[in-house]
Parts: C-alpha cells; structure tokens; sequence
C-alpha cells in the first residue's frame, strides 16, 4: 500500500491562557489513507476542530502545537516555515469550515474570490482560472454557474454558499480536506445533498477526508474509519462499523446510546451522567472516570491507547470486550 | 370557580381535546417604507410583501399525546408553536383550549387559561434572564400569579428544581454558571413552576450536545409520566421526533402535508416530501451509505410555488399539481396527507 496521505504522531495542541495550560489536543494520533474518510467525532470542547485546525496551521494564540508530527505525504507539517504551510494551504490541504462565510468574503464577488484562489497556486491566464472556477462550481452541484459566479455571497442560500464554499476546496484537487461540521447548520435535505456530492468527489478524486461532526449518524453513513475523542484524547479508534457495531471503549458506548434510533423509540436513552469535565483542570488519570460506570481504582493512572483487537485501538483499561486482558 | 374554569371543566368531560386549531394562518407583512410607496404611486411594480408563515393549519392535540411537529428551515413549525403557546395572535382561524375559544376571552380569563400552556425555547442562552438568580427565575411567575404564597416559596422553588434534575443548592447561582444542559433544565423547571398540563417546546435540544440530550430527552419523558403532562414537540431532528412522539405532523413552507401515528409515518410514509425527508435523514444503522438527494432548494416562503408546494422539488409532480392546491385527506386510518397522488390511485 502506499504512504498514507496523512500521518499524525502524538500531536499536542496546548493553549496558555491566563488561567492556565488548556491541553486542547493530547497526544493524538491517526492515519489516513488515500481516498479515506476519516470521522473525527467528540462532543463540544472534545478538541475536534482544533486537531483540524492544527494541522492545516491555523491555530491561533495563545494556542501552540507544541509537540508530535503531522506527517503529510512524509513532511512534518510542525516544523516547515510559514512560506512552505501557505504554498500548501488551499492547494494541496484546504479546509471547510461550519460556516460558509469563514471562507467567504461578503463584499467579493465569488468570480473574483475563485479566480484569486486559482491563480495564488497556479501560473494560469485569468480566463483559465474563470474557466476552472465555473467547471468547479458546476461539480458540486451549482446550477447555471456562469451567473452564479457574478453574484455576491450574499444572494445564495446557506447550502448554496456551504457548496461554495467547498467548490473553492476543491479549486487545487488537494490531497487532503479537513471538513469541519460542514453540514451542521443546515437543512436536512440540503446536508443530504452535500453528503451525496462529498461521498462522489472522494470516490472520484482520490482525495482524503477528515470529517469533524458531532453527529455519529453522519459518519455512519460517510466515513470509513471513526476516531472518538474526549477531552482532547483519543479515545477510540477503528473501522466505522467495527466501532459503531460493538464500541469497546465506554464513552464510545454511551454516546452510540445516547442517540436516538429507531429500534429504541419510546424507551429512556442509555444516557451519560454528568457533564464533560473542564480542560482547564482535568483531574489526573483517565478523563472519562467521573462518567463512567467501569471506572476503578485502576482509572486513577492514566490509560495508554492500545490496540486491543487488529485494527481497533482503545483508550481505556477495562474496554467492554470480553478478552482475558479484562480480568488483569 | 370562575365561569371559564366550569366551562372548561363541562368541555373537558365531554372529551373535547385539549387543543385545537381550526384554519390557523399567520401572515407577515412589510409594509412598504415612504420611498416604496412614491415609487408605486408612480407606477413602479413595488408592492408589500407578505410572508404566508402559517397557511391554513387544522391540528387536534389531544390530552396526554405527544405531537411531534417537524419541518426545515421556513416551514412555520416556531410560528405555529409561538400561536399555539398564545404569545403570538393568528392572523385568521379559532384556537380551542379545552373546547374554549382562546381568542373570544377577556384579558383576565385568557391569561388564567394560557397560564396553562407554557414554552421551553432551544437557546437556553438567550431564553433566561442574565440578571436574575435560578431561585427568581424558576419562583417569580408562581408566585405572581398566586400559586404559591411567600412563606412556602423557597421550598416550592427548591422541589421545582429538584424535578428538573438540578441541585437547588445552586439555587441562588446566575444562569451564566451552568452548562447547556443545566440551563436547559432550569427553563424545564421554569416552564413547570406554574402547572401547566401543555407543554410546547420548540428545538428544545438542537443546541446541545448528543450526550446532553440524551439527558434531556430522558427527563421530558419522565415528566410526561409524573406530571401527565401533553407536548408538543417543534424540532428539525427526525431522529428526536421518532423516539418521542405519539404522533407526527410535517409542514412544509406554510401547511401541513402529513399528519399520522409516529409508526405509519416512518413505516408508510405517504407524502413525496415526508419520503425524502425520511430517505436524507443520516441514521445510525446505516453504514457507508449512498446518500439520497432531494432535488432543489426550500423555495422562499415570500414567494411561494402555485399549486402544491413541494411541486419543484417533487419527483411525482403532474400537471395538476403546479394549479390546484392539494387538500389534506384521510389516506389510512389515521394518516392524513395533502398530495394529488392519492386521487390518482
């Protein structure tokens, strides 16, 4: 198999604020392959987006990717100059974000927006990066996109401007897209639309997906690969059905039971007490012990992640799998 | 025993439900500002805009059910919510609260009766007061309107906030120190200090988080049971709305295009537009999945298409369907829908 598109080694993302270290990100680590779609889900404060945000550089401060690799195509992202990140950023990595208009300037036409984008990383005539524009744009699905590309982000509809949006992603063919909650805010049938023009483009293109949502349902349907993260860890990682069909790890359990489904209407959700703890001060040991009903004695330490099955790594010491390793 | 209150007594016993509307529209004008209206006395083609939010609605809700009432963006469902919890007037149509007309009381009578409906909003941010303490809150309303005198108010406030899930030992704490989930709590406890018997909550759990509104959802069905309380329940969520409701009604753009046990509908859906809605909804079950796609766009509700609604977007519209406006009828015992297909088979 080839080198995987992305490789990110015990990456750590800390904020220095006033009140203390936020370890935002902690020691996280994934692969994804070419043409993959990694999920990435957690709840809010999970350290999700900011894993996203740390490897396309876009992290602001007091925030700081203060250790690991991110191994893109074998460069460690950490460590090139800001020069060499803006020579791959929007070309060979872009990003979506949740809200079109992150991406989008509200007083640029989306010709003018599009063709800039062309012609930052490509030596092309402006007729060529119009030409480019508008193939792009019909692509994902943006009817009579002649017209489309005079108009102003302000008179297209939220899914319009979120198609947009990932049309400009797209401008490059990059290698990697780190999509962040893209289809949160937006109507059902739209978020079905745009789920149906990513799924296309992957399998078309061969670029790999990093999916950041806090909705299972979606990366049950999306993804191949699903990684949990809680307070800024990793949690749980495998394949999606492996992990959504018998989760090992009990945060991973209890949020499968917290969603609503058909084969359980009109029964209590299997609901997680309490609340996700602060970052600021994250007791010792393992993050999930105040919530969960296997916590122990053994919980005070901290959990390494593991593989505990081939292909399934889990972050917990007493996983919900009946192995021999469970009794020791 | 005031007079209403004897009345609503008789209507009850004869088994009236516990809300009906009847032909209920709402409208939105802009009215045209003074420039607008010197270009139209000149003959430019500017007119008011009219925005029909609610079209026509019939909904019984009757008492112990729980009405879920689902929907996109624009489709109306927080206007009807907003008329049907009476801090919005109709525009047309009658409003029943136990058999009563809501509409034809006085000030005083329908304050007593609206007392008896209240609301649970989903921005728990915006929907507290930032300037009062939990124990004000929860305790202000009560104690207005009488239901609990001064000498038992701390212990009233305290068991409000006990049954919500919440520690009354925070009693005295501001809504900006709790989470989400817990704010959410205190406009349960808010919402039931008073002792409604209908509840209307409108995206109640959207904002917050899977693990959150799990808890959420837990506690509105454990209070269904306790306090044998009627919902209606506004969300965009399919998924929420299932597990939930005894009974579903959609809208789209206005009207009600179905109306039909929880079960039918997710099992027989009849309407072109609730089987799309149904077929994009991502769930859980399924794996790696191609995603069914609607065509189009939610048209706007200012300009709304002839005819059914849904006729652009529908893969079995006819001719008939861009001219005449369907009609809700009865497909299946219990199962209403509002398509001309129906007439066809």
């Amino acid at each position: 198999m080839a080198a995987p598109t992305l490789e990110v080694r015990n990456l750590r993302t800390h904020f220095f604020t006033r009140a203390g270290v936020v370890k935002a990100v902690d020691d996280v680590s994934f692969t994804v392959e070419r043409g993959k779609v990694l999920g990435l889900v957690g709840e809010s404060g999970s350290g999700k987006s900011v894993t996203g945000f740390s490897i396309i550089g876009l992290v602001d401060p007091p925030g700081r990717v203060v250790g690991g690799q991110i191994l893109f195509q074998g460069r460690d992202l950490a460590r090139i100059s800001e020069e060499e990140m803006r020579d791959l950023r929007g070309n060979r990595i872009a990003m979506i974000f949740q809200d079109p208009m992150m991406t989008l300037n509200p007083v640029l036409r989306v010709d003018t927006q599009m063709i800039e984008t062309v012609l930052a990383h490509k030596k092309v005539s402006a007729e060529e990066a119009r030409q480019r524009a508008r193939d792009t744009l019909g692509m994902v699905g943006i009817p009579s996109p002649d017209e489309r590309l005079k108009s102003y982000p302000h008179q297209f509809s939220g899914g319009m401007r979120q198609r947009v949006a990932i049309a400009i992603a797209l401008l490059h063919e990059p290698d990697l897209i780190i999509a962040d909650e893209p289809t949160t805010a937006l109507d059902v049938t739209i978020q079905g639309q745009i789920l149906a023009e990513v799924q296309k483009l992957a399998a078309t293109t061969g670029t790999s997906l990093i999916w950041i949502t806090h909705d299972l349902s979606v990366v049950a349907g999306l993804a191949d690969d699903i990684a949990v993260m809680y307070a800024g860890r990793i949690v749980e990682k495998g394949d999606v059905s492996a992990v959504l069909d018998a989760p090992l790890h009990p945060y991973t359990s209890g949020l499968i039971g917290s969603v609503p489904s058909r084969n359980k209407r009109g029964e209590p959700l299997r609901q997680i007490p309490g609340m996700t703890p602060s970052l600021l001060n994250l007791p010792p040991g393992c993050a999930f012990r105040s919530r969960c009903p296997r916590a122990a004695e053994a919980c005070l330490a901290e959990p390494e992640i593991r593989e505990l099955l081939p292909g399934r790594q889990v972050r917990c010491f007493h996983p919900l799998s009946e192995t021999s390793e469970q009794a020791a | 025993m005031s007079e209403t209150a004897t009345a609503r007594r008789a209507a009850l016993d004869a088994g009236a439900p516990m809300v009906e509307l009847r032909g209920i529209s709402r409208r939105f004008e802009k009215k045209l500002d003074f420039a607008g209206r010197i270009a139209q006395r000149l003959g430019a083609p500017v007119r008011e805009e009219t925005v029909h939010a609610v079209d026509n609605v019939d909904l019984t809700i009757r008492k112990g059910e729980v009405v879920g009432l689902v929907g996109e963006s624009g489709c109306g469902k927080s206007t009807l919510g907003r008329m049907v919890a009476g801090i919005l007037p109709p525009s047309d149509g009658t409003i029943l609260r136990d058999g009563i007309d809501v509409l034809s009381l006085s000030a005083a009578e329908a304050r007593e009766i609206n007392l008896r409906t209240q609301m649970i909003f989903q921005d728990p941010y915006a929907s507290l007061n930032p300037r009062m303490r939990v124990a004000d809150i929860v305790g202000e309303a009560p104690l207005v309107h009488g239901l609990v005198t001064r000498a038992g108010y701390d212990a009233y406030v305290d068991e409000q906030m006990r049954r919500a899930g919440l520690d009354p030992a925070f009693k005295r704490r501001y809504p900006h120190q709790f989470s989400g989930g817990q704010r959410q709590r205190i406009g349960i406890a808010r919402a039931l200090a008073v002792k409604p018997d209908f509840i209307v909550c409108d995206e109640a759990v959207a904002a917050l988080d899977v693990s959150i509104q799990a808890q959420i959802l837990n506690l509105f069905m454990r209070l269904r049971t306790e306090l044998d309380l009627t919902y209606l329940f506004i969300s965009h969520d399919l998924g929420v709305v299932e597990h939930l409701s005894d009974r579903v009604v959609i809208m789209y753009l206005g009207r009600v295009v179905e109306e039909a046990p929880a079960e039918t509908v997710f099992a027989r859906p009849n309407h072109p537009y609730t089987q799309s809605l149904l077929a994009s909804v991502p769930r859980i079950e399924s794996r790696k999945r191609a995603f069914s796609v609607v065509k189009g766009e939610i048209p706007s509700p200012l300009n709304p298409p002839s005819g059914c609604h849904f006729h652009p977007r529908c893969p079995h519209a006819m001719e008939r369907c861009k001219l005449e406006k369907p009609v809700l009828k009865e497909v299946a015992p219990g199962q209403r829908s509002a398509c001309h297909l129906n007439d066809a088979a």
